[in-house]
């Protein structure tokens, strides 16, 4: 089959319980943008059972036509029938591109179809652009832990498949007055198909255990100043999806547990983010601490020592900030 | 000549860090502070060979060597000397001996269950006055029909109270001098033979140093391990090895020492800039550096010549005399180069350097092992 | 029970640098590791070998140092070992990798292959469904806890928002989590028997069923463009502003570095 025969910017909608997953929206606003620019169509491909979301909104996103698969087999994710009925629709379509979203469904589904149709697939990509000469995908993803971005090309195999990282691409502004049409198509399923069998379905959105394990951390230090408002910097931890940290210093006074003590006597992390909160930083505590990937310091005195340790530093008062900052960040899941 | 060692030990070593970093080093500091003996150590490092390490599979061993046990005391002494010196005090001069001078009933009875790691070994060679003059044994044993009856008692013995054997040196004929002591395989369990005091020690603080007493001590006439009059010479071959581990264990502990200060030279700002910058630091952490290599050096060999079962007494000495000695050198200027910080015991620096002082002391003085390597020059 | 481990031996790409002064990683002395989420499902087959008794084989695909993470799998308790090694191997994508995985596999017996999700270096997570595509075999991917129940296994898969408990039939093919276990440590009998007593065989191109066209780079549907170091990290900014400008400086930037939507 010539390039010439796959034509379109395909998104792989992903649904749980009915509701589209906000990287898939992501997807779509992004997929417009390439569309535009290789002049063809986006099609958002939902598969699925009993939508309870409008589909319509894919549509005013910039999706020019919505392929449904309502079929009970699918209202649960399950590798083998999405797998099925994915590759059914993109060998009947053939579009030129095919994105889907790095979850943990995504990445368990993009595989295995790009395996099935014996096709190039890149992995939690970044960045997607069009190469002006040769109108081919440039898809740029993190390696080596991050330590390196690679552009991926797919020259010579259709579709070129991405996972795209979420929350990377941004989600356009719905346009009500956009057209588009929606397709429903069937999808026959064995029980052979069915080769997994779920015996139940949990769910949970936990807080990490250990300070180790998180991937944020908004650490306190004798700056906070009394155990009481120790309590602002839980609000932001959960409204990060993270933990609070502490210095020796408020160990050592008994506002938290000696669990959550970052340093030399305490723990040594490395989360994503680091927020330290009236610490000074003391050597003892960058000991525990320094490796973490982005370091915000928030503290009164411009001297402190942990702003040479800092990405971010910020003077000023933490609890002038936080309610601040409270009031601009969005609510996290586990908040709910 | 091959420097290298073989992927075997890399791996060894690997696997060494690894459980020293996250089973050993997260206790040392209590250890140290509660004069506690890590029992929950011991238990882990059990099922992962570290007791047998030298001896064959057909004892219960792990069928590796001198080499890999060096390597191993050594990088548990980085992290903690406490858990270094119950591994070597039970390997060299407990296990090894029933190894190299025991009947094939006595190492099935008493080797295999050391060396799997089952039982905890000592050795009780020192008395109150016979340290340095090992020979003037006070404790005696009488043959007494089908046992042997031990009287005296031992002081300073590592692992005692929590090892179930013990290799028990005492004085079975006066009149021959040091030909007229015997070697003995003593259980925990014998009426007779009790644990006494426990010594407040500088260093190693977790490492249970007591007395044995034995009062009227019945063991089994089996239980004499090598022949009647045999036990200076099974002493001192048996110190041989264990100043290869005791070598290991000051050689661990320099560079425990060493990799610290490098750490926080690094990181600590004075003047304006890290102290790491400073020629005196430099130079001080070039003259550790070199010190701790060749105490490497010298341990490996006293360990590889061991395995190759040439003569290795000397080497031993010199390996144990420049160790040690290196190591209350480094771990000094371990302190030193720490500042004020390095005092306190929010780092583990003062530690090693309490740490160090005994490997200057036991299972040989420096002052002995000086003896032996110019014996061996002038002889 | 006939389990099969694909691991990969990677750079521990937590100890890899940025040189400050050219832009580039620094490569030399980082200790080479095997895959944490692929040494985690070793782990698990070990413990299905101590409960149910199995033979557990270990396999990789890698250049001839590759050995020694074999050895370790050895050490570990693993009964048999695989180097699959070929310059015509080399280059090859995800695609192209899982093709040659899956040829060396159909001359194994098995009831079930473990892979771990993803490695710390190619970070794809897509090598596993894929072998297991190849392989027409049922898939559970991010595995954090496996059971075996008869000639079934129950498996705990984990998603963003909980998990799901799922029943599999073997031959099956699963991903494993580098958080689902604590591996357990070598003894020292095992790492002198890996290098002393046991041996690691070599496969090349010559012992597998596999189109030499689907191989190494010239196989692969995908290559690498260009690749670059991201920015080496510039020194910090410091702002002394009044708490709503600082708020918003805040939020600005955990947005630039994806830490939130």
């Amino acid at each position: 089959m010539k390039h010439t025969d796959y034509k379109d910017v395909m998104v792989f909608c992903e649904q749980r319980e009915g509701r589209i997953e906000k990287v898939s929206k992501e997807l779509v606003s992004k997929g417009r943008e390439l569309a535009d620019n290789l002049e063809c169509c986006v099609r958002a491909l939902v598969l699925g059972h009993d939508m309870k979301d409008d589909l319509n909104e894919l549509i005013h996103l910039g999706a020019d036509e919505v392929i449904l698969v309502d079929e009970k087999e699918l209202a649960v994710f399950m590798t083998e029938p999405y797998t099925k009925a994915m590759v059914q629709v993109v060998l009947d379509r053939k579009p030129d591109v095919i994105l889907v979203g790095a979850s943990t469904i995504g990445r368990d589904l993009a595989p295995r179809v790009s395996a099935r149709i014996n096709t190039g697939l890149t992995a939690d990509c970044t960045s997607l652009e069009v190469d002006e000469e040769t109108k081919n995908m440039l898809m740029t993803r993190p390696a080596f832990g991050g330590n390196i971005m690679a552009t991926i090309i797919c020259p010579e195999h259709r579709p070129q498949m991405s996972t795209v990282r979420p929350g990377v691409m941004t989600l356009a502004e719905p346009n009500t007055d956009r057209i588009g049409v929606i397709s429903k198509v069937p999808v026959k399923f064995e029980t052979t198909d069915m080769n997994i069998e779920i015996l139940e379905v949990v769910k949970e959105t936990k807080q990490k255990a250990n300070i180790e394990d998180a991937n944020v951390l908004v650490s306190g230090g004798r700056g906070v100043g009394n155990p009481d408002k120790m309590k602002s910097l839980e609000s932001l931890a959960l409204r990060l999806g993270g933990n609070v940290s502490a210095s020796r210093a408020v160990v050592d006074a008994g506002w938290i547990d000696r669990n959550n003590q970052v340093g030399q006597t305490g723990k040594t992390v490395r989360p994503d983010l680091y927020i330290a909160c009236g610490i000074s930083g003391a050597i003892q505590h960058l000991a525990g601490m320094e490796e973490s990937e982005f370091i915000v310091a928030i503290n009164k005195d411009e001297t402190a020592p942990i702003f040479d340790a800092a990405d971010l530093s910020i003077v000023g008062d933490v609890h002038k900030i936080i309610p601040e900052l409270m009031k601009i960040l969005p609510i996290h899941e586990n908040e709910q | 000549m091959n420097f290298e060692l073989g992927q075997e030990y890399v791996l060894l070593r690997k696997m060494y860090r690894s459980f020293a970093e996250n089973e050993v080093k997260p206790l040392a500091e209590e250890v140290d502070e509660e004069e506690r003996f890590p029992v929950e150590t011991v238990e882990k490092m059990k099922r992962f060979g570290f007791f047998g390490i030298p001896f064959p599979k057909e004892y219960g061993g792990a069928g590796a060597d001198n080499l890999a046990y060096a390597m191993a005391v050594e990088e548990l002494s980085k992290v903690c000397g406490t858990t270094g010196v119950i591994v070597s005090a039970h390997t060299s001069l407990c296990a090894a001996p029933i190894y190299e001078f025991g009947t094939e009933e006595q190492k099935q009875k008493f080797l295999v269950p050391l060396a799997k790691g089952e039982k905890l070994g000592a050795f009780g060679l020192t008395e109150a006055g016979a340290g340095t003059d090992a020979a003037g044994q006070q404790t005696r044993a009488v043959l007494d029909g089908d046992e042997w009856v031990i009287d005296g008692s031992k002081i300073f013995i590592t692992n005692a109270g929590y090892a179930d054997t013990y290799i028990v040196m005492a004085m079975t004929d006066k009149s021959q001098g040091t030909r007229g002591i015997s070697a003995f395989i003593v259980d925990i369990n014998t009426p007779g033979f009790s644990i006494g005091k426990k010594e407040k020690k500088m260093g190693i603080r977790g490492s249970a140093t007591c007395e044995l007493i034995f009062e009227n001590c019945r063991i089994p006439k089996e239980n004499l391990l090598g022949k009647v009059g045999m036990g200076f010479k099974i002493a001192m071959k048996t110190l041989d090895g264990g100043r290869v581990g005791i070598a290991a264990q000051a050689l661990g502990l320099a560079q425990g020492a060493l990799d610290e200060t490098v750490t926080y030279v690094k990181e600590r700002k004075q003047f304006g800039r890290s102290i790491s910058k400073f020629q005196n630091t430099q130079f001080q952490l070039a003259d550790m550096d070199t010190r701790t290599e060749a105490a490497r050096l010298l341990v490996y060999k006293a360990a590889r010549y061991k395995d190759a079962k040439k003569s290795f007494s000397n080497e031993a000495a010199m390996a144990k005399l420049f160790a040690s000695e290196a190591a209350m050198e480094v771990t000094t200027k371990a302190v030193q180069l720490h500042g004020g910080y390095g005092y306190t015991r929010e780092y583990p620096v003062e530690r090693m350097m309490r740490d160090a002082k005994i490997t200057e002391i036991y299972e040989g003085t420096s002052e002995v092992q000086r003896m032996v390597v110019s014996a061996n020059l002038l002889k | 029970m006939n389990i099969i481990v694909c691991i990969k031996q990677v750079p521990d790409t937590t100890e890899v640098r940025l040189d400050p002064k050219t832009g580039t990683l620094i490569r030399d002395g980082v200790p080479s590791i095997i895959n944490p989420d692929d040494k985690a499902g070793l782990e698990a087959a070990l413990a299905l070998k101590d409960e149910h008794g199995a033979h557990v084989t270990v396999l990789t695909m890698g250049p001839p140092q590759a050995d020694n993470a074999l050895r370790e799998a050895l050490a570990m308790g693993a009964d048999r070992a695989i180097l699959l090694t070929d310059r015509k191997f080399a280059g090859a994508d995800t695609w192209a990798t899982s093709m040659t995985i899956a040829a060396a596999i159909r001359n194994l017996d098995y009831d079930l292959i473990i892979a771990g999700r993803q490695a710390i270096d190619g970070d794809t997570a897509q090598v596993g469904p894929q072998i297991a595509e190849k392989l027409n075999l049922p898939q559970v991917s991010y595995v954090d806890d496996m059971k075996k129940d008869g000639d079934s296994l129950i498996l705990k898969r984990v998603f963003e928002d909980g998990y799901h408990r799922i029943k599999v039939q073997m031959p099956c093919l699963i991903t494993t989590l580098s958080e689902m276990n604590t591996a357990r440590y070598m003894s020292v009998q095992g790492i002198f028997d890996a290098y002393r007593e046991k041996e690691v065989e070599t496969w090349t191109y010559a012992n597998i069923e596999v189109e030499e066209q689907h191989l190494g780079l010239k196989g692969s549907p995908t290559r690498v463009k260009k690749s670059f170091t991201k920015s080496v990290k510039a020194p910090g900014k410091k702002y002394d502003v009044d708490p709503q400008q600082a708020a918003q400086i805040i939020l600005e930037n955990l947005k630039e570095k994806y830490i939130i939507d």
